[in-house]
């Protein structure tokens, strides 16, 4: 009686040994799960934006279905309406409901600055992969460990080209900026840089953001500047030079890498032909593999890529270089950062690697607006024209690294218009 | 017979809802635990101006203002005096009130004199000028940005953790309810209702109804201002959005479909808005009609709100037995 | 600051002021003939540039889709107020609430037919050109924004001032208990009205749409200023629509030239003025 129990006892043992055996063996080489939260703006004024910041990143998922050596993701895309009050809501459901190891995008700067916070708080990782924020990489880095930013600083390109527009005889500018912190960032950055050079700015314009009629603010332009300096985003970006052209003015125009970005310059006219501005990315760089991601994403979405598409397909990149890394295991935050900090790659803006302060490396690009025919499309459209590469820009430029972090952030007042007439 | 115990039915079912909420809620996974804190502060916010709207009869479109007000102010001391951070947040949140009051204090001038849709006009102007200030003084408010809040106060308790958080707005949630269920049953709560009912009658009878109203538009705004010091802390940033337009609009819908008038209904209506709001909106693409059908079908069909309901079936059940007991005694033969 | 700055200047806010006429007038007509706040105004503006913009892009006309989005429009608004405005009777707190229910619904059925996108009504390459006088450029879009508010203001005032309906719209105005006593049927008349409000609303949206775009948010982001033109020029004056969304307009935008960091502030301090002087705004009455 009782041997039968005891070898029934010692079936069911070595049953459950071995199940245990086959249940810890398929647990090992079970598909780990990437859970990926993803905030961008889906309806309102930037909602194309937001559209390329996903499809972006949603291409590179498709090209490598959605595996990330050996980890399955799961996409999670959240709509924060172009407001950092949304965006932080939506962050915390997905870190706290979704569960997610990781989150990316923003579109804002502001939105930057406000979900950096939620990373530090909530212990997550936020992947920074379009927010320009300057400070989140430089005076305040040291408040979100948890942050890797494989974008850009907004002041990263309007060093080279301050100091670019000098070289090409500008000596006044007028610059017309929207009024947010991405504004200021990127007009401080080519005041800085223009000036040490020996131009000057004579006026500072700041219409808010979103200002979709600059009625009040174009007569106010100084007749008498060589140079229009301006930084637009979303719609303003559209309006700007339309009305610009209708006031009959003639000067000619700089601009920030998103006041002709791809998402808009398809839909603007003439006006913007000869206008120049500076990026980490054109569509029309004529490298192999921009010419290939640039035909897929085309081909795939129906409009040729902007900065917002190709930043985020590099952040997707990038995430997957990490968990090549780890093998398709989620290593943790931490050690997601440290990885994600020592990635260098090529990508379809060149080469990027990640400095010491987890801001990206890369070229910059000087870019002209020409109607012609590029990648080998048979019909003249307008592209941003490369004329010159600056390589290896970090976001400190050539000024050492503490003196540049001693001088406040760029803002309305920094630098000081000390020319303005 | 029924109705003489339905009064302590009701507090008991008020009480037996707050312990549910108060002891299932840190069991409810992290998210729903964010929410159910911003219910809560949105509930102070409804119930404030439940005062004003079920008690006294004003219909103010501007409720919003007062949350800004006490919002940026602790957003503006957390961030460049370094205030509140501590011990010190139990000032900020005297100081909330105090300015919320003041305000109310402020624009109550402008608005107590009008009643009705003018009213309703002016309070959305003056809501409409804390927005603009809001969303253009830079230098103040960091205008579109906003102002980000430093971790949340530590004084032995650590309101950084959610839980702990959540337990310290229930208490306020919970005081500001008892205060406002004392101020409505005093004999000032009272003349209110009168106001309501007839200000004209009131006024014959010698109370000076334009004290009293503005007597009540300032508690409203101290309220107010409370669930903005509240709101600051919970959400960690300020912004021009958080004293837009259709943040008063939300709130008097939450009283309006809870019921005006019985304070506890804003609570109500405040949980199923946020709830709508912050959580549906992450299920369904579609939420919106969710939110306009409510509005839509909360004002055709339930006037009363949801708290008069049961006044409802009740209402009908004896309607019914009372047709009944006519039937049968028109039928028991004599 | 030389006489071109303020010419332009000027220009410009006429212009704008002129777009706001439109949607303004609307709502100051349905507030003074049925006291009604009608938070739902900005979601008819949006609607006729959505409905412009697909006109447009069914038969390629913009010309066809101004008086067609605008009557579009108009009709969804009388289907508003004849099925659900009605029943509730004189009640503002609960036709504001409705009106902003309908607004969240239009909205929502916005985004599902449009999509999310923000999107542009793009005029005729006519209207695209400027006129050169005297060395100033004047936008034709603007002059024509202009031209368009005068010819409906006028045609606003024709029908006020000398058909019989617009006899008993004043009537009911001025008091709806006398006007019905005269046998003036002004549930008949509040429907014309809340009609014309949206068509007016519906048109200024076509008009708009080149000038502001199309998008969603756009119908809670011109609310605040439709609102203080009527608050400015006063509920249910004609006359105090035109001259408030002048004010707005002007006020607007050398606000935002001269002192752009409280270019809100210089918005709705006139209106907070008017609130504490004259609340019922300038041509207001009573």
């Amino acid at each position: 009686m009782s041997s039968m129990i005891l070898r029934r006892l010692n079936w069911g043992l070595m049953a459950g040994i071995v199940a245990a055996g086959l249940g810890l063996s398929s647990y090992a080489g079970a598909a780990q799960e990437l859970r990926i939260g993803f905030i961008a703006p889906l309806t309102g004024p930037f909602s194309q934006v937001g559209k390329d910041m996903v499809n972006g990143f949603q291409m590179y998922l498709d090209e490598v279905g959605s595996d990330f050596a050996g980890a399955k993701v799961t996409f999670i895309v959240e709509d924060e309406e172009a407001k950092p009050p949304v965006a932080v809501r939506k962050a915390e459901k997905l870190i706290r409901q979704d569960k997610v190891q990781l989150f990316a995008g923003g579109l804002l700067a502001s939105t930057g600055y406000a979900l950096a916070p939620v990373s530090t708080r909530l212990k997550t990782v936020y992947v920074v992969s379009t927010p320009a924020a300057d400070d989140l990489t430089q005076r305040d880095a040291a408040k979100y460990p948890y942050i890797v930013r494989t974008g850009w600083t907004s002041s990263q390109p309007s060093h080279p080209f301050g100091e670019w527009a000098c070289q090409q005889g500008f000596k006044r500018i007028v610059a017309v900026g929207a009024d947010f912190a991405f504004g200021h960032e990127v007009v401080g950055g080519f005041q800085k840089a223009f000036e040490s050079c020996g131009g000057r700015i004579i006026q500072k314009i700041w219409p808010p953001l979103g200002t979709i009629d600059f009625g009040p603010y174009i007569p106010t332009i100084k007749k008498d500047a060589d140079a229009i300096f301006t930084l637009m985003a979303g719609p303003m970006s559209l309006q700007f030079p339309k009305q610009l052209a209708s006031a009959g003015i003639r000067l000619p125009v700089l601009g920030g890498g998103t006041s002709y970005d791809e998402f808009v310059l398809p839909s603007m006219g003439d006006e913007v032909i000869g206008h120049i501005s500076a990026l980490q990315y054109s569509a029309a760089l004529d490298t192999p593999k921009n010419d290939a991601f640039v035909k897929k994403y085309r081909e795939k979405y129906g409009k040729v890529p902007s900065y917002y598409s190709e930043g985020n397909y590099t952040a997707a990149q990038m995430i997957h270089e990490v968990m090549k890394k780890t093998k398709g295991k989620w290593p943790g935050t931490e050690q997601f950062v440290k990885l994600l900090s020592s990635v260098q790659l090529e990508t379809p803006r060149g080469p990027v690697r990640i400095d010491e302060m987890k801001n990206p490396v890369h070229n910059v690009y000087i870019r002209i607006v020409r109607k012609k025919k590029e990648h080998g499309y048979d019909k003249d459209e307008l592209w941003n024209s490369v004329v010159k590469t600056y390589p290896n820009v970090g976001q400190f430029w050539k000024y050492p690294k503490e003196e540049f972090l001693k001088q406040p952030v760029y803002s309305r007042d920094y630098p000081p218009c000390k020319y303005c007439e | 017979m029924k109705d003489g115990h339905a009064p302590r039915r009701k507090l008991l079912i008020i009480i037996a809802a707050m312990l549910a909420v108060l002891v299932l809620t840190p069991f409810s996974g992290s998210y729903v635990i964010v929410l159910v804190t911003h219910a809560l502060i949105f509930a102070i916010l409804a119930m404030s101006l439940d005062i004003l709207l079920g008690y006294t009869g004003l219909p103010s479109l501007g409720q919003a203002a007062y949350l800004g007000m006490g919002a940026y102010l602790t957003a503006i001391l957390a961030t460049r005096f370094q205030f509140g951070l501590d011990g010190t947040f139990w000032v900020v949140v005297v100081l909330g009130m105090l300015i919320g009051a003041a305000t109310a204090a402020l624009f109550g001038l402008f608005a107590i004199q009008a009643s009705g849709v003018y009213f309703l006009m002016i309070t959305l102007a003056l809501g409409m000028c804390v927005w603009g200030l809001a969303y253009r003084w830079n230098s103040l408010t960091g205008g579109d940005n906003g102002i980000v809040l430093p971790p949340r106060p530590a004084f032995g308790i650590e309101l950084a953790d959610d839980v702990t958080y959540f337990y310290l707005v229930f208490g306020f949630f919970a005081v500001s309810l008892v205060m406002m269920a004392i101020l409505v049953r005093s004999p000032f709560g009272r003349s209110l209702v009168g106001i309501r009912e007839n200000e004209l009658r009131m006024r014959i009878l010698g109370y000076n109804t334009w004290l009293h109203k503005y007597i009540a538009f300032i508690i409203a705004g101290g309220f107010g201002g409370l669930a903005g010091v509240l709101w600051a802390h919970a959400h960690g940033l300020v912004s021009p959005e958080d004293v837009v337009l259709a943040t008063s609009v939300d709130a008097l819908l939450m009283v309006v479909l809870g019921g005006p008038g019985t304070l506890v209904g804003g609570a109500i209506g405040a949980g199923i808005v946020v709830f709508l709001r912050e959580y549906l909106s992450t299920l369904v693409p579609w939420w919106q009609y969710v939110l306009g059908g409510v509005y839509v079908l909360t004002i055709l069909y339930l006037p009363g709100g949801l708290m008069s309901i049961p006044e409802r079936i009740r209402g009908s059940r004896a309607l019914s037995r009372r047709a009944r007991e006519t039937k049968n005694l028109q039928t028991s033969p004599h | 600051m030389d006489t071109q700055f303020w010419v332009i200047q000027a220009f410009n806010g006429v212009s704008y002021g002129a777009l706001l006429f439109l949607l303004a007038s609307g709502l100051s007509l349905i507030f003074g003939v049925m006291r009604i706040v009608n938070l739902a105004h900005g979601s008819f503006f949006l609607l006729g540039g959505y409905v412009a913009l697909t006109v447009i892009w069914t038969t390629g006309s913009w010309l066809l889709a101004l008086p067609v989005a605008a009557l579009v429009v108009a009709v969804v608004g009388l289907l508003m107020e004849r099925v659900f405005l009605r029943p509730l009777g004189f009640d503002p707190l609960r036709q504001v609430l409705l009106s902003v229910g309908f607004a969240y619904l239009f909205q929502q059925a916005a985004l599902d037919i449009w999509g999310g996108d923000n999107l542009d009504i793009v005029p005729p390459d006519m209207l695209k050109e400027s006129a050169v006088v005297g060395g100033f450029y004047f936008p034709m879009y603007r002059v024509f924004m202009i031209g368009m508010a005068l010819v409906m203001g006028l045609i606003l005032w024709l029908t006020m001032e000398k058909t019989r309906i617009g006899a008993m719209v004043r009537a009911t105005v001025d008091d709806s208990e006398m006007a019905r006593g005269v046998g003036i049927d002004t549930s008949r008349v509040s429907m014309f009205i809340f009609a014309l409000g949206a068509f007016l609303a519906g048109l200024g949206g076509v008009i708009g749409g080149a000038f502001l775009g199309v998008y969603p948010g756009l119908d809670f982001a011109i609310l605040p200023i439709a609102f203080a033109v009527v608050i400015i020029g006063g509920m249910g004056s004609l006359a105090g629509a035109a001259v408030g969304s002048l004010l707005v307009g002007l006020a607007d935008n050398f606000g935002k030239a001269l002192f752009p960091e409280i270019s809100y502030f210089t918005l709705y301090a006139p209106m907070v003025l008017i609130l504490a002087l004259k609340p019922t705004g300038l041509f207001g009455r009573e």
